[in-house]
């Protein structure tokens, strides 16, 4: 499975991602996909490893579709961890992709689960469907 | 899963290190990242777990320069060797683009080998990627042990053990010394673009 996209489609993660999520107070927000590509990265990412960061989400959600496959389900749609500072949200986005919000101890964590849930349903036809 | 950003003309691949445990995947990794410069290189990421054994992946992201307009960009992956590890590795196979298979030429390790190579392809048709659709590179590692007083098998029989029905390309190496580390890489990213092109022009 191969994923190309033109600048039309990107354009449009953009101004989704630009929107509702880093308007909702995130400081940074990534779209990967499950193997480890980093599509799309928004926001402030200074001194931020974005390519790691995406292979190492990947393999996390991959991980944890493990724990979550020994509780009887297939995987988990969201994830989180609390820093001090900073805190890391992963939504998954379709069954091939990870959205993954960086956001500070101010903004709370329930508008950043509300307005991920609302780019999902945006960005799932952009990227093909219910990849 | 290669991927294709068509605003920054970019092509995204995926290469993973295959081989047994304590084989010298992540040396493969750990030579190129040291010979490579900053320009060409990313961050290496190891997750550290205690011992020298990998127990999840090592990531090297490289950028090799463009094709026709396009920038290719290969992120290396290492999967763990260890036979019991087998969910990580088809985790890190996810999506694979290319694939180095890297065999241990100590005597004691023949049968691992072989093991490890029907492990993978096992793995692949899981995820209904034929082995000998792919890209693949075998480098018989530690060559370089040929002189000393540990047994090691030679290139005919590691040949025949492993790559009689698949005919791939192969090469004799020393991840340690960086013997045939780049003649793997760049048979391989060979490999992998024009399997990714071929794929894209299909569509």
């Amino acid at each position: 499975m191969d994923l190309v996209l033109s600048k039309e489609s990107i354009d449009n993660i953009i101004s989704a991602l630009d929107e509702d999520v880093l308007r909702a107070g995130a400081d940074c927000v990534l779209l990967v996909d499950r193997s480890g590509n980093l599509i799309v990265n928004r926001g402030d990412p200074a001194n931020l490893d974005v390519v790691a960061l995406a292979a190492l989400s990947a393999a996390n959600f991959g991980a944890t579709a493990e724990i979550a496959k020994l509780i009887g389900e297939d995987d988990f749609a969201l994830l989180f961890h609390k820093g001090k500072n900073e805190n890391i949200h992963f939504t998954k986005v379709g069954k091939g992709f990870i959205l993954i919000t960086l956001f500070g101890k101010d903004v709370s964590l329930g508008l950043i689960r509300l307005n991920t849930a609302r780019v999902t349903d945006t960005l799932i036809p952009i990227l093909g469907g219910e990849l | 899963m290669s991927f294709i950003d068509l605003s920054k003309n970019e092509v995204q691949c995926k290469i993973v290190f295959y081989g047994p445990g304590r084989g010298g995947k992540t040396t493969n990794l750990l030579y190129l990242h040291q010979a490579m410069t900053d320009s060409v290189r990313g961050k290496m990421v190891t997750i550290d777990t205690k011992g020298d054994r990998t127990l999840f992946f090592d990531f090297l992201p490289l950028a090799l320069g463009q094709i026709q307009g396009l920038s290719i960009k290969i992120q290396l992956y290492t999967v763990p060797g260890q036979v019991m590890y087998n969910a990580t590795r088809k985790l890190v196979l996810k999506g694979v683009d290319g694939i180095v298979f890297v065999a241990d030429s100590l005597k004691v390790q023949k049968e691992k080998n072989i093991e490890s190579l029907e492990n993978l392809r096992q793995n692949l048709a899981e995820d209904n990627v034929d082995i000998k659709e792919i890209p693949l590179v075998l480098q018989y590692n530690k060559r370089d042990l040929g002189g000393s007083n540990i047994p090691i098998l030679s290139v005919e029989e590691m040949q025949e053990d492993l790559n009689k029905e698949l005919q791939v390309p192969w090469f004799s190496g020393s991840a340690l010394k960086g013997d045939g580390v780049f003649e793997t890489l760049r048979e391989i990213s060979k490999g992998t673009v024009k399997y990714v092109s071929r794929k894209l022009l299909s569509r």
